[in-house]
């Protein structure tokens, strides 16, 4: 409808992570439990759009979803602009828990989705004190590699082209044209190099083979969705992450694949609405 | 652990004829001819390299876009700078209307050892979603229906 506003708010935050002042954007709308959204590697937070103007979810929740930073509208560090981008386990985990600690949140509900997913894992190893819930899409320990990121940042090559044929074939095949089509022009638009420092956690850093089987649910209950169709963290990937945890709540989503909030928003709603009111129902005991 | 839903797929997932898979595949230069979208987005493209079933690749020269010769393979002492090779399984299941899962992009197919990519993998990857628009063309005829 033209003219149309929608409800999503956005503006920055000042966020000191390792002792510097970073300038964080974020969207929000929504009241209740806080729920942050950790967007995917090498795009950044417009993946959470459809969740941030759900009506229903936004009755209890207040949906935050950030750029992380060097993504989107938040920048390089000052310090940091000419140097390579490298995430680590140990530099995420500051980030999400600064920024929480910056909006002052208390005990959020995270959710993160493929390196965001992963993440959340570490979360639960680490900081299950501080999250409420904690939900991993497209999450596993480990996953095999299937290309050379060496690829994704070249001079030779056009960074935004490779990087969205390549998460491409991730999204299920015969979903919405126009979410696939926006779901990989996030890939197009992100910096030089960045997607590539993100699998450097994903790839190099983050392995956490050996480590779940210390995550306990009773402090912080975890979920993990992966779709049918995501071929980098397969649902077997999943299930045998969530086989080690005991308690953890696994599901494949059918028709999905990499990116399902914003690949195909309405079939990814079927199943995180379970998610989201067991965390309600689990509220009011 | 609780879970739920969990389908995989047996090997090969659809039904196929190895000549119907043949046919299939000789009638991509014709379907490329009538996407002048894909044709344009190739327009930066010359190589010649090898496609095709594992069983049956094809020498193919494309020139700014444009499939101009497609010949079966073995030619004497013809050069390419790299090879897609993919089973005939492999491509009758990536065609399917809804591919099944893991059976849906050509970098699913090499990472399930359906397929190999071989040589000088640059023009591939400098234009990788042509490459896998190209190869998914008989999709688009309803090669198997809906699997």
């Amino acid at each position: 409808m033209n003219g149309f506003v929608e409800p999503i708010v956005g503006r920055y935050v000042h966020v000191e992570i390792d002792g510097e002042v970073n300038r964080i954007y974020f969207e929000e709308n929504g009241s209740g439990i806080p729920l942050v959204c950790l967007h995917t590697a090498g795009s950044d937070a417009r993946q959470w759009r459809h969740l941030l103007v759900d009506d229903e979810f936004t009755k209890h929740f207040r949906v935050i979803a950030f750029d992380m930073p060097w993504h989107g509208k938040s920048n390089p560090p000052d310090s940091q602009f000419g140097s390579e981008y490298r995430l680590t386990t140990a530099s995420y985990t500051a980030t999400i828990r600064a920024f929480c600690k910056a909006l002052g949140l208390d005990r959020p509900v995270v959710m993160g989705c493929s390196i965001g997913g992963r993440i959340v894992l570490n979360l639960a190893i680490a900081h299950a004190h501080d999250f409420r819930a904690l939900i991993g899409l497209e999450a596993a320990d480990f996953q095999q590699p299937w290309y050379d990121t060496a690829w994704l940042n070249r001079p030779d090559v056009h960074g935004g082209e490779i990087c969205a044929a390549l998460v491409s074939g991730l999204i299920a095949p015969n979903g919405p044209e126009a979410a696939r089509n926006e779901t990989l022009w996030g890939y197009k638009q992100g910096g030089p190099g960045i997607f590539k420092g993100d699998l450097y956690f994903y790839r190099v850093d983050g392995d956490l083979r050996g480590r779940t089987c210390a995550i306990d649910v009773s402090q912080c209950p975890l979920y993990l969705l992966t779709g049918e169709y995501d071929f980098s963290c397969t649902p077997e990937d999943t299930l045998r992450t969530a086989a080690g945890i005991p308690g953890a709540k696994a599901t494949v989503m059918e028709r999905l694949g990499h990116f399902p909030m914003s690949e195909n928003p309405d079939q990814f709603r079927r199943y995180i609405a379970p998610v989201l009111q067991d965390i309600l129902d689990k509220q009011k005991l | 652990m609780e879970s739920e839903c969990v389908r995989r797929d047996a090997d090969p997932p659809v039904s196929f004829t190895p000549d119907a898979v043949l046919a299939a595949f000789k009638a991509i230069p014709d379907l490329l001819v009538r996407d002048a979208a894909l044709t344009a987005r190739g327009r930066w493209l010359d190589v010649d390299c090898l496609l095709g079933p594992s069983t049956q690749p094809f020498h193919v020269a494309i020139r700014a876009g444009r499939i101009v010769d497609m010949t079966p393979t073995p030619v004497l002492m013809r050069s390419w700078r790299f090879a897609y090779r993919a089973t005939p399984a492999a491509f009758a299941a990536y065609w399917q209307t809804m591919p099944p899962a893991g059976w849906h992009d050509l970098l699913a197919l090499t990472k399930r050892g359906q397929a190999t990519l071989e040589g000088d993998l640059h023009p591939f990857m400098t234009h990788l979603q042509y490459f896998k628009d190209l190869l998914a063309l008989p999709r688009r005829s309803a090669f198997g229906g809906v699997s």
